[in-house]
């Protein structure tokens, strides 16, 4: 049994285990910190820094920090916001992400996190990189358009010998997603699902499956990601 | 006191922002209290005819009579506000972006399936009066400056009416999550 530490967010008084990681103890305190490539269940990659608080002064990610006694956690104020909304800025202006054509609208975590910060425009000048689109494995669409490079299907995705069904694939700016057309060919619809679901945004996209979800009720269209939360105020 | 007075184009856009604009149901009665047009296609006008306060803007800049107007729009109002994903980052036609124009224009003239057997002669539109494609489509804050943006496809008709009661009251503006979206 893992020992209990109390730690401060924002000033309010909070209680967690030591060692676990500040954004999970967070969620269990009623405070949500907004994360992206974080997966619940898979060990933290720290790739997006949208989760970034300031803990003792410095700059950290919360999904990767272990928590430990007496931390003061800085998550709402001004510069903190300014830091996380900018992150988000530049990941809309660095790749393409049309929403009004991206059949994961409604349901991504990216847009999402734009709507919570009220994302009007991104300050940076949009990039608009050539990036191709993969349709030719049976079940999935990959979209490079909107891929943040998360690394999260990489981790996720598994087969029954653990091994990853993604990969990076290139370097630098080239770098990209991939699957083997072998491994692809033979996964299954709920495979296809799993993936798209595991996708922040609409990079991976399983086939034929459309706009089901009709505007309205789909996952952000009423409540803000992370106010599941957020305690009742 | 006198009426705010708006201005409103449609430049790489589909019209559907202007669409939505007057989805305001009953409001709009109270529009025509609150402001009055100017260059519009509300009301027909072509040109600027005096100083305005707000205008409008839907689509990016595809080509050069796109900038013109944006260019104009920028003399002629006080307040510029992006409305839409197209003129906020380009929208749909900045999916030509990483195309080559002649590519596009290829595919348009000469080898789209609508055109493939009907221009034997493969002509290609030049004429001196018809406004040149630019390199690629522009969102509008590129070309001028852009006060305030208004994000959706279509921005809800809500968000629309709520940001320029704002405006032009001076009143706080109401931005409920519901109505901020952007598809």
């Amino acid at each position: 049994m893992s020992e209990f530490v109390s730690f401060k967010i924002d000033g309010k008084q909070c209680m967690g285990r030591a060692g676990e990681f500040i954004a999970e103890a967070a969620e269990r305190n009623n405070i949500y910190i907004p994360t992206l490539c974080n997966y619940k269940g898979t060990a933290p990659k720290a790739a997006c820094r949208v989760c970034t608080v300031k803990v003792n002064g410095r700059m950290m990610t919360s999904c990767s920090t272990p928590l430990q006694e007496g931390m003061e956690i800085e998550n709402e104020t001004a510069e903190i916001q300014d830091i996380r909304s900018g992150i988000i800025e530049l990941l809309f202006a660095e790749g393409n992400h049309l929403c009004p054509s991206c059949e994961k609208g409604g349901s991504c975590e990216l847009q999402a996190l734009g709507y919570r910060f009220r994302m009007m425009v991104p300050r940076f000048p949009y990039l608009f990189p050539v990036r191709e689109i993969d349709a030719s494995h049976p079940k999935l669409i990959k979209d490079h358009n909107r891929c943040i490079l998360c690394k999260r299907c990489v981790r996720v995705m598994k087969d029954e010998n653990g091994h990853s069904l993604f990969a990076f694939y290139k370097r630098g700016t080239k770098l990209e997603i991939a699957i083997a057309p072998e491994l692809a060919d033979k996964i299954t619809d709920e495979v296809a699902q799993q993936a798209m679901d595991v996708c922040p945004t609409g990079a991976l996209l399983k086939k034929r499956k459309g706009w089901d979800v009709p505007v309205g009720k789909r996952m952000y269209d009423m409540k803000p990601i992370g106010s599941e939360f957020e305690q009742v105020k | 006191m006198s009426k705010a007075v708006i201005a409103t184009t449609s430049m790489a856009g589909c019209f559907g922002c202007h669409m939505s604009f007057l989805d305001i149901d009953e409001r709009i009665l109270d529009l025509i209290e609150l402001v009055e047009f100017n260059k519009s296609p509300i009301d027909d006008i072509k040109h600027f005819t005096k100083q305005c306060d707000i205008g409008l803007l839907e689509g990016g800049c595809s080509n050069s009579e796109n900038v013109e107007v944006l260019k104009e729009f920028r003399k002629h109002c006080k307040i510029l506000v992006s409305v839409g994903e197209c003129a906020i980052m380009g929208g749909l036609p900045a999916m030509r972006n990483g195309i080559p124009i002649k590519e596009c224009i290829d595919e348009a003239y000469l080898n789209g399936p609508t055109t493939k057997n009907c221009n034997p002669q493969r002509i290609l539109p030049n004429d001196d009066e018809l406004p040149m494609l630019l390199d690629r489509v522009y969102p509008c804050h590129e070309i001028v400056k852009i006060d305030y943006f208004l994000p959706g496809c279509a921005p809800r008709a809500d968000l629309i009416w709520n940001a320029l009661y704002a405006l032009v009251t001076g009143d706080e503006l109401k931005l409920p999550y519901e109505v901020f979206k952007y598809d």
